[in-house]
């Protein structure tokens, strides 16, 4: 049976990983390929880089920061932020990731989602979505908004249309992000999943809001989520890998155990 | 040291495997051409996405006939997810004529829940083979497709191992030297290093016996 997946997000800016390192040692911590092996080891079932600088003289960077990564850790690896047309994608898969995430971009310009999707397959095309709630952030009825740049600009977009478009266009997976509910700590919007997962038939990876085990354990059981992401409650060590999937176990979700796992 | 060629037809990720069977002891070269693999010891041909240019770039490359040279020789072969599929016949997901090295079709996944079929998955096996020698029975591997090979008729013999995901679907073959994995090894943690190691160990094998120079691969 196919396993849900638990995914750590790293922010990266210049080669390091930028948030939510305060509470451990920093020196080592920051470096990405080495934090990617520990949460491999951990049991993570996929890794997610996403570059917040985004600039362009910095892609060599992140270029060589996915190269050593793909060196060490032998799990997927997702990058995002900043990609922009087929030759930038096919720089980063050669880097040696296996999927891009798209979000600004593809908003901007759905035909480069169809256009990555044809050259390297929909498998390595993801479609971040980053929605707010249009009524209130205490209230989904009056449906959701696509923003990007972080939250800072709103679309007009419907979220739930776009999701049906961005999978038309060849996306293999969304990545749904709540952007009322991140950085809050108040759990996955897990109405926009449900409202997202019944209308597309790729998985939906959730994103934003998750403070403890519970939270995964609501994504996809109300949700509906394939996958659930999230970056401080892993990076503070408030929750390791193992505890998160072991919670998840004993709520009856197949999860994938790793035997001896660093808890 | 045992030299494994990877087929370098411009199939995407070629780091991970490159990477991958490096960690698991091997010396590796990238192939993209028939005369920088004739002296290797196994073939490794991996790749993910359609069928159809995925056979258009080997043929472009003169890389086509060389690997069906190889095989036929039983040389030591692993395919990875589309490298598998690209074993049999024909594709339903564009039409494509495939390798046809073994009788059979690739096809879409049946009563899948969702597609792509990605994430970990368990591999049932159906007989032992030294390739998941010392991995456990319940071990999960990485997916990522929504086809997959389905052996025609006379064929069931190459079946190593099936998943479910909704039906279910092969994901391994084995038939003498040439195996395949519907799943992506290099992917798939301590257990996929395992079992890109064996390969390894099968491949070092072969060589030792068949002496101190290998058969030419016979051109076309």
């Amino acid at each position: 049976m196919l396993r849900v997946r638990v995914i750590p997000c790293l922010d990266v800016a210049d080669g390091r990983v930028v948030k939510g390192t305060r509470f451990v040692d920093l020196t080592d911590e920051g470096d990405p390929p080495t934090l990617a092996e520990r949460y491999a080891a951990e049991g993570a079932d996929e890794i997610v880089f996403l570059d917040i600088d985004a600039a362009p003289d910095g892609r060599g960077t992140l270029l060589e920061v996915v190269e050593r990564t793909a060196r060490c850790a032998f799990v997927p690896l997702t990058v995002g932020g900043g990609v922009r047309s087929v030759t930038e994608m096919h720089d980063v898969l050669r880097a040696g990731a296996d999927k891009v995430s798209f979000n600004t971009a593809a908003v901007r310009d759905p035909g480069l989602v169809r256009r990555c999707a044809r050259r390297f397959g929909s498998q390595a095309v993801v479609v971040a979505i980053d929605a707010r709630r249009r009524a209130g952030p205490d209230d989904p009825s009056e449906g959701w908004e696509v923003v990007v740049k972080g939250g800072r600009e709103a679309t007009g977009l419907d979220a739930l249309a776009w999701a049906e478009r961005a999978v038309a266009a060849g996306a293999g997976e969304l990545l749904v992000t709540s952007i009322d509910r991140d950085g809050t700590g108040a759990g996955y919007d897990t109405p926009l999943l449900r409202a997202i997962v019944d209308r597309v038939q790729v998985p939906v990876i959730a994103s934003g809001g998750a403070s403890g085990p519970d939270d995964f354990v609501a994504a996809v059981r109300d949700g509906g989520a394939s996958a659930v992401l999230a970056a401080s409650i892993f990076h503070r060590c408030r929750h390791s890998i193992a505890d998160v999937k072991a919670v998840m176990a004993a709520a009856g979700i197949p999860v994938r155990l790793v035997i001896g796992a660093a808890r | 040291m045992t030299r494994i060629a990877v087929v370098d037809y411009g199939a995407g990720n070629l780091v991970s495997i490159q990477q991958a069977l490096a960690a698991a002891g091997a010396q590796v070269v990238l192939a993209g051409r028939a005369d920088s693999f004739a002296d290797a010891d196994a073939l490794v041909v991996p790749g993910v996405g359609a069928a159809g240019p995925a056979m258009a770039r080997l043929r472009h490359r003169g890389l086509e006939a060389p690997i069906r040279a190889w095989i036929a020789a039983g040389r030591p072969f692993l395919g990875v997810c589309l490298g598998l599929q690209l074993l049999f016949e024909g594709s339903d997901e564009d039409g494509a004529v495939t390798l046809g090295v073994l009788p059979g079709r690739t096809v879409r996944l049946s009563d899948a829940p969702r597609l792509p079929h990605i994430g970990w998955n368990q591999v049932e096996r159906r007989r032992a083979h030294p390739l998941f020698a010392g991995i456990d029975e319940d071990a999960d591997f990485y997916f990522v497709h929504s086809y997959a090979a389905a052996p025609g008729p006379g064929a069931d013999g190459v079946i190593l191992a099936e998943t479910a995901h909704g039906g279910r679907f092969v994901s391994a073959i084995a038939r003498g030297s040439l195996a395949g994995v519907q799943f992506h090894p290099e992917r798939s943690g301590r257990d996929g290093l395992r079992l890109l190691a064996n390969f390894v160990g099968l491949a070092r094998a072969a060589g030792a016996v068949s002496g101190m120079g290998h058969a030419p691969v016979p051109a076309r």
